[in-house]
């Protein structure tokens, strides 16, 4: 290997790289702002759709209840729910969003309760529709909170005190520090994020230095010069790779961010009891792209390979379209709950640093798993290089015609 | 200087089998000549200058090109080759310099003599007004004198020429010519190819007839004319190449 040739080549290969508006946005732009806009603005146009849903004053119809005074009573005094006049195609005015929801209230409802029988309170509503939820939902509660005035009635009336229905109170409370909090809820999601952005941003560039070179008719340049074939592999490999760290060094960097903004905007505070604990340690991100490193090398590698046997770029992209779901599968498996690093699947590549990243996001650090890990991958990749630099000595795949 | 012995070439083909590109092809072309490759196309021309150039190798026989071994020290003879062709394009991205200072590294120049050859070869070309226009933004002649920097920028002994012309206009094409001869005069050693019959007469000291991989005729133009008793080339070239012309539709 000659070092001042190959860094010739990538130093060409970066200037030739830097100055491609296609590689740069699925380089530098997609993964900067990819993670923005899915999480602070889709989050944000959420909370505004959720606001403005709470805003409204949902309008409802009674369906019977003549004979139970009291509850009609109780639903027309709410100040939450306008109470519209009955009629008869309230199913189609429901599913025509011009009422939000309706509620049966049985023939004798009053006269059975006062009785002691049980009878049942039908509410009828648009099942997905925001607004809709929020209607019965409002009618829900103040059914509810009528029930219980009842049930206090009726122990009041018998001499009880009202904690005789709550004996004991059952309470729950997490123990594990933040990190470890933090990184179980988005550890699976982070080392998926860095997995596919190392492929989607080798992706481009690999397929214009081989591909690309093809049709642009410069191979044959480039193979006229002195420079050896495995120098000019490994020159352009350099790139791809660095392309793919960069990509996934700036999606982290951009899905930190996001996820700081959002753990301090009000957002985030005001929509759930229990808001998302976004904070994660920062060695274990490191740990994350130390374990992504021989990936982004197999990926960089392979890449090149495959697109070399394309002759133009769209020819390269239909042959690469269908390794990124061989990625996505795998990336996606070691998400879903319950998959857990065994001995097995630890030589499995893309699953196993999915996995991996999991745990370490979590502070868990397997040290036997992530050293078989950390070396399995590293032979997969020296053996994509070696298959690479093969396929750019083949004269068949150079000048397939 | 170039001397082929028995160079040939076999590609595979799913469908057609072997297919025998090049067959057993010998000649010598010295310094300071022109050695003009003739022949229609397929006839091989392309597969025999990219086993010179090392781009390709041969799968029997051999060249030495500049006292190197085209199979055993290819790096060694692409140092001492300046190739083009058509197909050798350029990178859109780079700007002229940057395409010429590229292959000046690439062949181990230090930087004060890699500045110092290429304001020579921007001078002597008349480049200086795009020297730091990018390549995608270039006229298809200006493309052509960068491509010209480019395989001169190294100072190679030996210039291999692959239809240099071909698609060009009249001015752009002459700008070729007149390079080729200049290279001449240079006492370098040229091989060239072409279809085009009026560039052999132009150019080329010695020429070479190439058929179905086969190298059919060779000698200078007067030579030619006399061992078939012609005096037009194109007559001559199809005399020597009618026998060995495959029939497409059979």
């Amino acid at each position: 290997m000659n070092l001042p040739a190959i860094s010739v080549v990538y130093r060409k290969e970066l200037t030739e790289w830097l100055r491609d508006r296609r590689t740069l946005i699925s380089t530098v732009l997609v993964p900067l702002l990819a993670f923005p806009i899915l999480m602070v603005g889709i989050t944000a146009l959420a909370t505004v759709m959720i606001g403005n849903a709470e805003k409204e004053i949902p309008k409802i119809m009674i369906l019977g209840g003549e004979d139970s005074p009291q509850l009609l009573e109780r639903l027309h005094k709410l100040d939450k729910l306008e109470v519209v006049p009955y009629s008869v195609n309230w199913r189609d005015q429901i599913s025509n969003k011009d009422i939000r929801a309706a509620v049966e209230i049985p023939k004798g409802f009053q006269a059975a309760l006062t009785a002691g029988t049980a009878q049942t309170v039908d509410i009828y509503f648009y099942q997905g529709e925001l607004k809709s939820s929020f209607g019965a939902d409002h009618l829900q509660k103040a059914i509810e909170e009528y029930r219980d005035s009842v049930v206090r009635d009726r122990l009041a009336a018998k001499n009880l005190p009202a904690s005789v229905l709550t004996p004991f109170v059952i309470k729950q409370e997490n123990v594990a520090p933040p990190e470890k909090v933090g990184g179980a809820s988005v550890g699976g999601f982070i080392g998926y994020a860095v997995i596919l952005l190392c492929l989607t941003g080798a992706m481009y560039p690999a397929i214009d230095l081989t591909a690309g070179e093809k049709e642009r008719g410069t191979i044959e340049t480039i193979l006229s010069s002195p420079i050896s074939r495995l120098d000019l592999v490994i020159g352009k490999f350099l790139l791809v790779f660095s392309a793919s760290l960069a990509s996934a060094i700036l999606s982290v960097t951009s899905m930190g961010l996001s996820f700081a903004a959002l753990g301090h905007s009000h957002v985030m505070q005001s929509s759930g009891e229990q808001s998302l604990n976004l904070n994660l340690g920062f060695a274990s991100v490191v740990a994350v792209f130390f374990m992504a490193l021989p990936l982004a090398v197999l990926f960089s590698a392979v890449l090149m390979t495959i697109a070399l046997f394309a002759k133009t770029y769209k020819e390269a992209q239909s042959y690469l379209t269908p390794l990124t779901f061989l990625v996505v599968i795998p990336a996606v498996a070691s998400v879903m709950p319950g998959v857990e690093l065994t001995p097995k699947l630890a030589l499995i590549p893309v699953l196993n640093t999915s996995l991996v990243c999991k745990e370490i996001i979590t502070g868990t650090y397997h040290w036997n798993s992530i050293i078989l890990i950390f070396s399995s991958t590293c032979v997969y990749a020296l053996a994509a290089i070696f298959l690479a630099v093969k396929m750019f000595q083949r004269e068949d795949v150079l000048f397939r015609s | 200087m170039i001397e082929t012995r028995g160079l040939s070439k076999v590609f595979h083909d799913k469908k057609r089998g072997a297919i025998r590109a090049v067959d057993n092809v010998s000649f010598v072309c010295k310094p300071g000549q022109i050695y003009g490759l003739l022949g229609a196309n397929g006839a091989g021309k392309t597969t025999t200058l990219r086993m010179l150039a090392t781009i390709l190798e041969p799968t029997d026989g051999t060249a030495v090109v500049c006292g190197h071994d085209v199979v055993d020290e290819p790096d060694k003879v692409r140092a001492n080759v300046g190739f083009l062709s058509a197909a050798t394009a350029l990178y859109p991205r780079l700007t002229s310099r940057e395409m010429v200072e590229y292959f000046g590294r690439l062949n181990g120049l230090d930087e004060p003599t890699l500045k110092k050859r290429a304001d020579e070869i921007f001078s002597r070309l008349d480049m200086n007004s795009f020297r730091d226009r990018r390549c995608d933004k270039l006229s298809t002649g200006m493309k052509q004198k960068t491509s010209i920097a480019r395989t001169l920028i190294h100072d190679p002994q030996v210039m291999i020429f692959d239809e240099p012309t071909i698609g060009l206009d009249i001015m752009t094409a002459r700008t070729i010519i007149d390079f080729i001869r200049e290279c001449r005069q240079r006492r370098k050693t040229v091989i060239f190819s072409t279809h085009v019959m009026s560039e052999v007469e132009k150019l080329c000291d010695v020429v070479g007839i190439i058929q179905s991989g086969k190298l059919l005729a060779e000698g200078s133009l007067a030579e030619l004319r006399d061992h078939y008793r012609q005096h037009d080339l194109e007559e001559i070239f199809v005399t020597v190449v009618g026998p060995y012309q495959t029939n497409p539709e059979a």
